[in-house]
């Protein structure tokens, strides 16, 4: 008789259930089987109605993270030979509500992604004959590690914070702000701050740092909201003791 | 949504956190171990004469102050995470009791 | 099509669901055991202020057997907001010495080295 793994899902149909529940499928167990092959096994032979998120299947896209066995994780970065259990228990992402089975409704990260001003602002005209930025790799290094999100929102649903508080602008969005405002290139930082800078953005985090260690690309968000916090502190020092210097 | 004023309170918590990280346990291995083993004397004498300099003032105030701001802080942000709302019950008794705490040892080393 | 999006609410204990959440709240609870004996030296200062009989007893005070209890419990959770605080400090500012990241191994190994002459400096001028 050839090996099983019990998956525990939580479903919910909007159109039809007050509540999520829980629903048990028994998929084949194979060695180099991630829990989204699971799933796509389960689409495909048991039950067609379970809805989930994925794309690539090599955690690169940042489609398919869920809670699984209560630790967020890509579906597609979880190995089921990693899992002792018989039994692994998926549930949509931690924090963001429910919209059906394990799709979660991520439009207020979609907004607090585009309320850090996510792109490079110059503080002058800059025109086309004076030709492109130029930039050494020492000031790419700065920031490129704050690149690599994959916006796969592991983060969030890790982050006690942003369960405590709907508000808080997240780990993802803040260590995108910190990408541009250490870009050599950029001059947006006080722009960026209204939002970086409030009580919602870095302020919110008291450094749980489970953000950082969910986080399937080492972005480190959690240094991100640190750094920013210095850097917040030390421009509102300058313009307490340089009240009418230019922000 | 606008720049916070958190870092008043932030900035002193971050330097009393890196104070008590550095200070704070020699002191308590002095004053809860050294000292009732017998080790150590710490007369008033010695004391008071150390407290006495402006300096020595400065060192005690900084000592005593940066991590009951620390404390005081962290706790009123715990106490978020443990589901009390962070309104002003909260933040009066944390940052209240450490004005009081901090203008005590303040009055009492202007008074040494 | 219906949408009614369902939101899960975040339960009181969220913080005991998980080992790496109760690490964190002993984290934060060592700044209570902070603020304690700052409290201590508080009253320490006031019965120096006071005179030699009120230091006098402050330290019978601190030498008594709950008192060293106190304070024993309060040097653990200390010597742990150390450690954490040190472990922290690396992400919170990176140093480029040379063009080169300054590893967080070694910034942590000079906190350690600062808490170590630190001690020292306080051991010698305590009379040790």
């Amino acid at each position: 008789m050839s090996k099983t793994v019990a998956l525990e899902i939580l479903r919910y149909n909007p159109e039809v259930d007050s509540e999520p529940h829980f629903q048990t499928y028994e998929v084949p167990y194979k060695d180099d089987w991630v829990v989204l092959d699971a799933l796509n096994h389960i689409k495909d032979h048991l039950d067609a109605t379970l809805s989930y998120r994925w794309s690539c299947h090599m955690a690169v896209c940042g489609s398919c993270g869920m809670m699984i066995n209560g630790e967020p994780k890509l579906s597609c970065h979880a190995f089921l030979r990693d899992y002792r259990d018989r039994v692994i228990r998926v549930e949509p992402l931690d924090h963001f509500p429910i919209e059906r089975d394990l799709v979660i409704v991520m439009d207020s990260f979609i907004e607090k992604l585009s309320s850090v001003k996510p792109y490079l602002i110059s503080n002058e005209e800059r025109p086309l004959s004076d030709g492109e930025h130029l930039q050494t790799p020492l000031q790419l290094m700065a920031f490129k590690q704050y690149t690599q999100c994959i916006n796969c929102l592991l983060c969030y649903a890790a982050c006690p914070q942003c369960g405590l508080n709907e508000n808080f602008v997240g780990p993802a969005a803040l260590a995108l702000a910190h990408r541009y405002n250490l870009d050599s290139r950029d001059h947006g930082k006080s722009d960026r701050a209204d939002v970086v800078a409030s009580n919602e953005g870095v302020w919110e985090c008291t450094f749980v740092g489970a953000c950082s260690d969910v986080c399937p690309k080492r972005v480190d968000p959690a240094a991100a909201i640190q750094q920013t916090k210095i850097a917040a502190s030390l421009d509102w020092l300058k313009a307490l003791m340089l009240p009418g210097a230019k922000r | 949504m606008a720049r916070s004023n958190k870092p008043i309170l932030w900035l002193p918590f971050a330097a009393g956190g890196l104070v008590a990280a550095l200070i704070t346990p020699i002191l308590i291995f002095i004053t809860g171990v050294l000292v009732p083993v017998g080790v150590l004397h710490l007369s008033h004498e010695k004391v008071a004469a150390f407290a006495h300099n402006p300096i020595g003032k400065l060192i005690l105030l900084g000592v005593v102050a940066l991590p009951t701001w620390h404390a005081a802080h962290r706790l009123r942000m715990t106490a978020h995470d443990l589901g009390l709302s962070d309104g002003v019950a909260v933040k009066a008794a944390c940052y209240g009791s450490a004005f009081v705490l901090i203008l005590a040892a303040a009055i009492a080393l202007l008074m040494i | 099509m219906s949408r009614r999006p369902y939101t899960r609410k975040v339960r009181r204990s969220w913080w005991l669901r998980h080992r790496r959440y109760v690490a964190y709240m002993v984290r934060e609870l060592t700044s209570l055991f902070i603020g304690i004996y700052s409290a201590v030296l508080v009253m320490g200062l006031v019965r120096l202020a006071q005179g030699q009989s009120a230091w006098d007893s402050f330290v019978m005070m601190l030498s008594s057997t709950p008192g060293v209890l106190v304070q024993l419990v309060c040097l653990l959770f200390a010597t742990y907001h150390s450690v954490t605080w040190f472990a922290l400090t690396p992400k919170a500012i990176p140093v480029m010495v040379r063009g080169q990241p300054v590893s967080a191994k070694t910034i942590i190994r000079i906190h350690y080295a600062a808490w170590a002459a630190v001690s020292l400096v306080v051991l010698i001028a305590a009379g040790v």
